[in-house]
């Protein structure tokens, strides 16, 4: 500020020793320029470099580990014998039952809001509470669910079983599915729902027939980055009684389980080292599984964007 | 004419009404339903309060409120326990400051280079990959600070540390939350009219002048926003502390000792066989209240912000 109006002082004066301050000045405001070009672009690079120092870390821990072996085993007192087995298949259930539980609810909400829902106070209070619930910590819908899905109704849920886990995922993950549904709906214009009514069509046959398979590339999309953010969710799984050593396998909704970030946690924690090799093991598993969900998600969204 | 239409009207119009009233009544049906899935949200979060009450209040019949925002002692698990949740909030307090400490500028700068200097192409895939980070589960950012951050710093400039510590969680936390604080502060900066950036460059002013004295200081309330939303996440953040602080409640500033946080607190004593109703049980949903009054009043104050960002232009 003080060297813009002195500048202009000078300017209107027209004295000479203010250009001289003005050309000096030049060379060093674009040394600095240079400097900082340089320096933004470090620390949007900084980020990558450290992922990808993460994934190059755990690939030499984990990948001399993993075997097939690792995969059909169950956890044992002996680090060298102890597999992911049943943890694998119980994030499998979680995955398989949250979406049963997830989909049909946030989609049938964000309908709802962005089709439905009239303008008014009540709308705008669902509204602002749902971006409030996907700001709310995951280990907050873990006390939530130990309170109400484990210890009240736990006659019905089982207790610490996986459709308690399902239940309390099921919640934490609503927001973002039902934030990117209704953006999806949002991007469709309303001709496609005028044309509709004024062929006779209902709103909810305007829906069903057109509204519903034009989101459904988006829809999908954030469904399953969503679900892929299940998977990898450890706290609220912990809270609400995943067992960390397991040594069947899950058969029933109703039964005890773990789950492969719980089984990790297990296994950071111990001392030993040869523990930590089978964590790091068990993290590419998790990665891999985190992968396929997502290639699904985007080879979805590619095949439905094309026939739309 | 006349006859004809008495003839036919009360059939035609009988099945007209019949299918018009399955019609409404199927419409009405469905609006029902689409309408309870969304106010399950609501229900959700009237569950949250709840249970946090509820059980925060069980605890309160047995330990003084006083002695829980004033005591400088906690020792949930000994026999003469002491509650001061003081102690774990500093542990929270420190692990995030080093956190925002690292985001907050990485951020701030990645977000001006995507918005004012990346070339569309690079931009359109550095965007996506820095959400990689945040979507990286959060244990395997535990694992990789106790396993590999800690070593690091262990070996070259840190013996003294140990080996469970507030810097190394914090520092993997701040890159975890790098791409929220970009993303956010990103869309405020594109969000400055070019109109502002051209008067600056007409006016003589360099790219790094116009980036910084210019645009930044327009987008500042979204960058406010961007910061807030970082430490609400840093403050609710788990697993990364929960492996790499250490479970050690102590009160202290120093980074290179461990820390337990409120929420390594509350997965410390779950991973334990707590029973029902005892007191140890009821602590986890007192720390649990504390935890969501913090990050509900930083993201209350955060959307103020990013509101007053999308209307000023």
């Amino acid at each position: 500020m003080a060297t813009k109006s002195g500048a202009q002082k000078n300017a209107r004066k027209g004295e000479p020793e203010g250009e001289g301050v003005f050309k000096t000045s030049v060379s060093a405001r674009h040394a600095l320029d240079r400097v900082f070009s340089v320096l933004v672009f470090v620390a949007a690079m900084i980020g990558l470099v450290v992922l990808a120092v993460l994934l190059v870390d755990i690939a030499r821990d984990g990948l001399p580990r993993l075997s097939w072996a690792f995969i059909t085993s169950f956890p044992s007192v002996i680090p060298q014998n102890s597999g992911i087995y049943p943890a694998l298949l119980g994030s499998l259930w979680l995955l398989g039952l949250t979406a049963i539980l997830s989909v049909p609810l946030g989609i049938g909400a964000a309908v709802y809001l962005e089709e439905y829902a009239p303008d008014n106070w009540l709308t705008r209070l669902i509204e602002v509470n749902i971006s409030n619930l996907a700001g709310v910590p995951s280990i907050i819908y873990g006390l939530l669910g130990l309170g109400i899905f484990v210890n009240l109704l736990g006659g019905i849920t089982g207790g610490q079983s996986i459709v308690s886990g399902a239940l309390t995922l099921s919640l934490l993950i609503l927001p973002v599915i039902i934030i990117a549904t209704r953006e999806a709906l949002r991007t469709i214009p309303g001709a496609v729902r005028e044309g509709g009514y004024a062929l006779g069509a209902t709103r909810w046959e305007v829906i069903r027939s057109h509204l519903l398979p034009m989101a459904l590339p988006g829809a999908l999309t954030g469904t399953i980055l969503a679900l892929s953010r299940a998977i990898g969710e450890t706290a609220p799984l912990i809270v609400v009684g995943a067992a960390t050593y397991i040594t069947f396998a899950p058969d029933s909704p109703l039964s005890s389980y773990s789950a492969l970030p719980i089984q990790i946690y297990s296994w950071v924690s111990q001392p030993q080292p040869a523990f930590q090799l089978a964590a790091a093991a068990g993290i590419v598993v998790l990665m891999v599984v985190l992968l396929l969900t997502n290639s699904v998600a985007i080879w979805l969204r590619n095949k439905y964007q094309r026939r739309g | 004419m006349a006859v004809n239409a008495e003839q036919r009207g009360p059939s035609g119009e009988g099945m007209w009404q019949r299918e018009s009233r399955a019609r409404h009544f199927r419409e009405r049906a469905i609006k029902i339903v689409l309408a309870a899935c969304a106010y399950v949200s609501v229900l959700t979060t009237f569950g949250i309060v709840f249970v946090l009450l509820f059980e925060t209040v069980n605890f309160f019949r047995e330990v003084s409120i006083v002695e829980f925002f004033t005591s400088t002692t906690w020792s949930a698990a000994f026999a003469n326990p002491q509650f001061g949740i003081l102690v774990l909030a500093s542990g929270t307090l420190l692990t995030t400051l080093i956190a925002i400490a690292v985001a907050l500028p990485v951020g701030l700068l990645a977000a001006i280079f995507l918005s004012e200097y990346a070339s569309p192409g690079l931009r359109r895939w550095l965007k996506p990959a820095l959400e990689i980070l945040a979507g990286v589960p959060t244990i395997v950012y535990g694992y990789f600070a106790l396993t590999f951050v800690t070593p690091l710093l262990r070996e070259t400039i840190l013996p003294s540390m140990t080996i469970f510590n507030a810097l190394s969680a914090g520092l993997v936390m701040g890159v975890m939350i790098i791409p929220t604080i970009a993303s956010v502060s990103e869309d405020a900066i594109h969000a400055v009219p070019r109109s502002l950036r051209e008067g600056a460059y007409a006016l003589g002013a360099t790219k790094r002048e116009t980036a910084t004295r210019i645009v930044l200081p327009a987008a500042l309330s979204g960058i406010v926003a961007a910061t807030i939303l970082g430490i609400s996440r840093a403050v609710g953040e788990t697993m990364i502390v929960a492996v790499a602080a250490g479970n050690l409640a102590q009160l202290t500033a120093n980074p290179l000792e461990s820390v337990q946080t409120m929420t390594a607190f509350i997965v410390q004593v779950a991973s334990g066989d707590t029973p029902t109703g005892s007191l140890t049980y009821n602590t986890i949903f007192a720390v649990g209240s504390t935890l969501f009054v913090m990050t509900l009043i930083l993201n209350i104050v955060s959307y103020v912000f990013v509101r007053r960002f999308r209307e000023a232009y």
